[in-house]
């Protein structure tokens, strides 16, 4: 038997509602059975406008579809129009609790396709933003998932936390979120004096509430009934749902994409992929919870590790004519949801012909959540929307 | 590496251009009607279960639309796009969702943004991100964004806009 | 639900008893707004200091800057203390802060969610996105300007304005309720139609009655 056979979903599919020869289901509304429940466009557990249009029976959900389009600007357009340099700060508005993410892939795929090559040091300084960007997307992530369990103390505590890491960022790049800090061939500034100090102060704040935060929300009796055995990814889902990220190493698989395709100066780090074999929402959120720690532990080791000084950005002529042979180009980094990728086509011109942005939430928000709601209880939706930690504008940009 | 996978693929499938992007990234171009059976076959019989990416570029220039399905071997750690060439006029491919249902939600989006048609698949017609949108689809190359929303949309008229090169030279650069 | 859910039709009840039932009609108001004239007279000044000091806002974030409002509920900027809290339902709230660029099909959304707000309401507005486009001026699905669909009685510009600048506004619009300025809701009610012919001008599918709240 195997073992996730208890909480599986197609377990107990036989009651409602049966299928029709053509595999959809049979719900007629007007049976008076069946009642439509949107949930959304706002929730406050997640960053980001999306709706879930539930079809329940009861209490149980029976159907569930994803509406998506809230926030579409059109940015793979937007950025047809732009000239190479001028996108890099429109590309960080398309996920805005991480914005460097973006940044870094964008300027990635450019200088891979027209032969840049970035200095030592802006590789470290990379890696230090990206990194700062995934403790600040953790910390986010705890309060909100705490709050729509109602423990809204977390959240007040972590907000405080990432607002310190913002502080930090501020320092750095000059923005609070939005930073345009990774551009073309490097970075914009080297780090400021002191900020080394201020930086393993602010993380040993964080690393003492964190163990507040361990006692608080996962030593307890409501957050762990209401969570454990509930949303399970079943492992051989994963390829076939595109599941990466903390939600694939959670059901047990191993691809980090910072092991696997090293990047920035990520071959250098010291790091173990956590992974977890319950896969339930308490598994997943114990996994953030642990790669929280890691990269804490990381942001310490490339203060450690960054050489003082050196050049941090490539010597490029007139950005503004930089003109790119034509080629084609695919960039993948770790965010906090798992791989984040841009998918590049240049034409030789001034301008990019296409720019495709691979979000996460593609995959978790749609077809994933559509698949886990089924059979779930109304007042488990929330949680398993947030366990997935889907972040609507990278799903249609 | 990629030397055995292009001969294995080439005994089932022709396969017209290979361009090796690096030794993780390679991209290959397929004949229209055998590019889901290559997909398939890089699926099944090679390991590269992992889709990353399907997405359309619009080659206006060639009358082209191309589709490229970014695969990915978790085993091996390498990335192959098949890219196939279809016509712009009343495009139309063919669905790929019993390979990997989340492929649904690719087409539905590319139904939906460059109105090319992939028949039988689950919800391809359902609106995804627009909400009753009735002109051109945006992503295609002919769909002047600029000037949709001069038209469209009520302006503030305080907005100067300047090409960056030019007006560069003119404030910095005067005399070159 | 399709637009087909919205025209007349018959159906039937549990009972097995047939009906004809139009939705647009029997389940919504379509009556205008109507002008609320303030009173010129000391207790008005009473009333507008007393709703200058209870600003509560909807928790509906609409674009990027909402997420500028955590760092605002929490003890670094704590908003509480100028009497602000985020309520979960329009009915509840009589601040909607557009927080940033508007698809479209958020516009109509946003106009549902205004429409269902009660008196006194106001509107803030942050980002350049909502004053001339910001950096999607040149995008087909958001809107350019905000103030030919609702009445914004503040803007914060910025992109994206930081906390601090969201106090700022704040504190600009108490000052503007305490001296009977912030006159939004009668705007709208008093050049409804105007606002309904932009409205319609921008969302295609326009399948809701005019003022159906």
């Amino acid at each position: 038997m195997n073992k996730f056979e208890k909480f599986s979903f197609d377990g107990d599919r036989t009651a409602y509602p049966n299928k029709k020869a053509d595999g959809s289901l049979d719900i007629d509304l007007s049976s008076h059975k069946y009642i439509k429940v949107w949930q959304g466009p706002n929730h406050p557990g997640i960053t980001g406008n999306m709706a879930v249009e539930l079809t329940v029976c009861g209490d149980e959900v029976v159907e569930a579809k994803t509406h998506v389009g809230y926030l579409h600007r059109g940015f793979e357009k937007l950025m047809e129009r732009r000239r190479y340099i001028q996108n890099c700060p429109l590309v960080c508005r398309v996920s805005v609790p991480e914005p460097d993410y973006n940044e870094f892939n964008y300027s990635t795929c450019v200088e891979n396709l027209a032969g840049i090559s970035v200095p030592d040091k802006a590789l470290w300084l990379r890696t230090l933003a990206l990194e700062m960007a995934r403790l600040q997307g953790y910390l986010m992530w705890i309060g909100g998932a705490a709050g729509t369990l109602g423990f809204g103390t977390v959240g007040q505590w972590s907000n405080y936390l990432r607002d310190l890491v913002l502080d930090r960022f501020e320092e750095l790049t000059g923005g609070r979120i939005y930073h345009i800090y990774i551009l073309i061939g490097g970075v914009r500034n080297d780090i400021p004096v002191g900020f080394k100090q201020r930086m393993l102060d602010n993380l040993r704040e964080i690393e003492g509430f964190m163990k507040d935060i361990r006692k608080v929300l996962f030593d307890n009796y409501v957050f762990k009934k209401r969570t454990i055995g509930l949303g399970i990814i079943e492992p051989e889902w994963i390829y076939p749902y595109g599941i990466v990220g903390p939600n694939a190493r959670a059901a047990g698989s191993l691809n980090d994409v910072r092991k696997d395709y090293p990047y920035g100066k990520y071959s250098e780090l010291d790091f173990e992929v956590k992974t977890s074999k319950q896969s339930d929402i308490y598994a997943r959120a114990y996994l953030r919870y642990e790669e929280l720690l890691t990269d804490i532990d990381l942001i310490k080791q490339i203060l450690d590790k960054m050489p003082d000084g050196g050049e941090f950005m490539a010597n490029i002529p007139n950005v503004f004519n930089l003109e790119i042979p034509a080629g084609e180009t695919y960039v993948r980094s770790e965010c906090t949801r798992g791989e984040y990728g841009y998918y590049m086509v240049s034409d030789g011109s001034g301008f990019p012909r296409r720019v495709n942005v691979r979000g996460p939430s593609y995959t978790h928000a749609v077809a994933l959540l559509e698949r886990m709601l089924i059979n779930a209880n109304i007042a488990d939706v929330a949680q398993i929307m947030v366990s997935l930690h889907t972040y609507p504008p990278e799903i249609e940009r | 590496m990629f030397q055995k996978i292009i001969e294995k693929i080439n005994l089932k499938y022709p396969i017209d251009v290979v361009s090796k992007k690096s030794d993780k990234l390679m991209f290959l171009t397929v004949h229209k009607n055998t590019a889901v059976n290559t997909v398939q076959y890089l699926k099944d019989d090679l390991g590269f279960k992992h889709l990353v990416l399907l997405t359309a570029v619009d080659f206006l220039e060639q009358g082209k639309f191309q589709l490229t399905y970014l695969l990915n071997n978790p085993d091996i750690k390498i990335d192959i796009g098949v890219r196939v060439l279809i016509e712009r006029e009343s495009a139309t491919m063919e669905s790929a969702h019993s390979l990997w249902p989340t492929i649904a939600t690719y087409q539905r989006e590319l139904r939906e943004m460059f109105g090319i048609d992939f028949p039988d698949s689950p919800g391809v017609n359902d609106e995804f991100i627009l909400e009753g949108w009735n002109n051109t689809p945006p992503y295609r190359r002919d769909f002047d964004t600029k000037a949709f929303a001069a038209n469209f949309y009520h302006q503030r008229n305080s907005r100067e806009n300047n090409d960056p090169s030019a007006h560069m030279k003119k404030n910095l650069y005067p005399n070159e | 639900m399709s637009l087909e859910d919205l025209y007349r039709k018959t159906t039937i009840s549990p009972d097995g008893e047939e009906f004809e039932i139009n939705p647009i009609e029997d389940y919504f108001c379509t009556d205008k707004p109507e002008e609320v004239k303030p009173v010129q007279n000391i207790l008005e000044k009473f009333y507008n200091w007393a709703r200058s000091e209870s600003i509560w806002i909807l928790g509906f974030g609409t674009g990027c800057g909402a997420i500028e409002m955590r760092p605002l509920m929490t003890p670094r900027f704590d908003a509480y203390r100028y009497g602000i809290q985020w309520r979960p339902t329009p009915r509840q709230a009589n601040l909607l802060i557009i927080s940033g660029y508007l698809s479209t099909k958020t516009l109509k959304r946003v106009i549902r969610v205004y429409e269902q707000m009660q008196n006194p309401k106001y509107v803030m507005a942050l980002g350049s996105c909502t004053i001339n486009g910001g950096m999607y001026f040149d995008s087909y699905n958001t809107i350019k300007r905000l103030d030919y669909y609702l009445p914004v009685d503040v803007y914060v510009a910025g992109c994206m304005p930081r906390p601090e600048a969201l106090l700022a506004g704040v504190v600009k619009l108490k000052t503007l309720i305490k001296t009977g300025m912030a006159e939004g809701a009668n705007d709208y009610a008093n050049r409804f139609d105007w606002y309904k012919t932009n409205q319609k001008a921008v969302i295609l599918n326009w399948d809701m009655p005019d003022y159906n709240w």
